[in-house]
């Protein structure tokens, strides 16, 4: 029996979206990392990028690792991912977001292991709470400064 | 289905239902916004700055729901040929365009104090920026050409071929490294985001959908009237 005409658009459209999907799916499978606006510390130590490259590093600000100098806007950081870290001296503001244990997204050159940053970016994570939420946590003991470091590893 | 294709049908349906759908609209952006505004606390990171989210994320699903709503038009205008489904996508395309922008335009700015940049070209912002081109190439390719059919089946092509682009958002902060943070509400292990700014955000996200059905509502009935203003003039020309 011969399709009704009905029947073949609807055929004709479904494997067209389906081919077409196939198609982006197979670029962005190919284009992989290339999609993704950083790289992790891990990343740099082994690739070790060379320095007239601009890379892109993204990843915790280590706890305790921040350093001011005195009367100059110089700051020296570490970034992490749990396994590596990268150093980082970046000369400039940084945005408000910036913290230890925040995630930054950093451009900059890696010249003997130190990145020599031009811009670094906040990340902020997925948690939406006010203060007061915050303090309670801290005080019942159940605050995890690390859900963002958590979720790094996951994503690994 | 097929009962409420019937342009006639539709438009005496249209008439009962818009001021309904009005009130509700208003009423909800009233409570929406006074919760956002007043009632929601501020943020224990972004501080204020998190008022921005409540237009922000709800023109974001904005921009994603109408462009799926087009698609699904687009598909039943190819296939089924209802002559509503054509007029209903041309009448989403531009609302999805403004939500998609204002999205853009919220995230810019809340991106500037909380990013330090008003832009990057991550995976997630990119995506989006590309569901805005979608439009606007549906938009002009509906007035491409001379015979108005042609333009209407074309554009609903690229209509159907752009859902690819949707997964694509929703999952682009998944799938890649991206400044842009993950998803708060819409995810496996439940919403990250406390209750009291989880309601008037959820609010605000149904007060757009129904100002969508609003607005859809006026511009399909517009564009039935325009329709038949044609058809008469047409006559009024041809008939003499």
């Amino acid at each position: 029996m011969p399709m009704k005409r009905k029947h073949k658009r609807l055929t004709f459209v479904m494997i067209g979206v389906s081919l077409v999907g196939v198609a982006v799916g197979l670029v962005l499978f190919a284009l992989g990392d290339g999609v993704s606006l950083f790289h992790s510390p891990t990343d740099i130590v082994v690739k070790k990028p060379s320095p007239e490259q601009r890379v892109r590093l993204g990843g915790l600000v280590e706890e305790g690792s921040v350093l001011r100098e005195e009367g100059s806007a110089v700051v020296q950081f570490k970034v992490t991912d749990l396994e590596h870290s990268v150093q980082v001296v970046y000369k400039g503001l940084l945005p408000d977001l910036f913290r230890e244990g925040q995630g930054i997204v950093t451009t900059g050159k890696v010249v003997d292991g130190t990145l020599v940053a031009e811009e670094v970016l906040a990340k902020h994570d997925e948690n939406y709470m006010p203060p007061e939420a915050v303090e309670a946590l801290k005080q019942s003991g159940q605050w995890k400064p690390d859900d963002g470091a958590e979720r790094m590893e996951m994503a690994k | 289905m097929h009962r409420f294709a019937n342009p006639t049908r539709f438009l005496k349906l249209a008439a009962i239902i818009q001021p309904w759908v009005a009130g509700i609209t208003l009423g909800l952006f009233a409570i929406g916004l006074y919760m956002a505004f007043f009632t929601a606390p501020p943020d224990y990171q972004q501080g204020e700055s998190v008022r921005i989210m409540y237009v922000h994320v709800p023109s974001a699903w904005m921009g994603m729901f109408c462009y799926a709503a087009m698609a699904v038009a687009s598909a039943v205008a190819l296939v089924w040929k209802h002559p509503l489904a054509d007029v209903a996508g041309k009448a989403t395309a531009p609302v999805g365009a403004a939500f998609t922008f204002l999205a853009l335009a919220t995230g810019s700015l809340w991106g500037k104090p909380m990013w330090g940049t008003w832009w990057v070209w991550d995976a997630r912002l990119t995506s989006m920026l590309i569901l805005l081109f979608l439009y606007i190439g549906y938009m002009a390719l509906q007035g491409a050409f001379d015979d108005r059919a042609r333009g209407a089946r074309a554009s609903a092509i690229l209509a159907l071929v752009g859902v690819v682009n949707l997964p694509i958002i929703k999952f682009s902060v998944d799938w890649w490294n991206t400044l842009h943070q993950p998803a708060s509400v819409i995810k496996m292990d439940g919403p990250s985001i406390h209750p009291d700014m989880l309601w008037p955000l959820l609010i605000m996200a149904v007060a757009f959908k129904t100002y969508y059905v609003w607005i859809l509502l006026v511009r399909i009935r517009q564009e039935l009237t325009a329709n038949k203003v044609r058809i008469l003039r047409l006559k009024q020309v041809h008939g003499g």
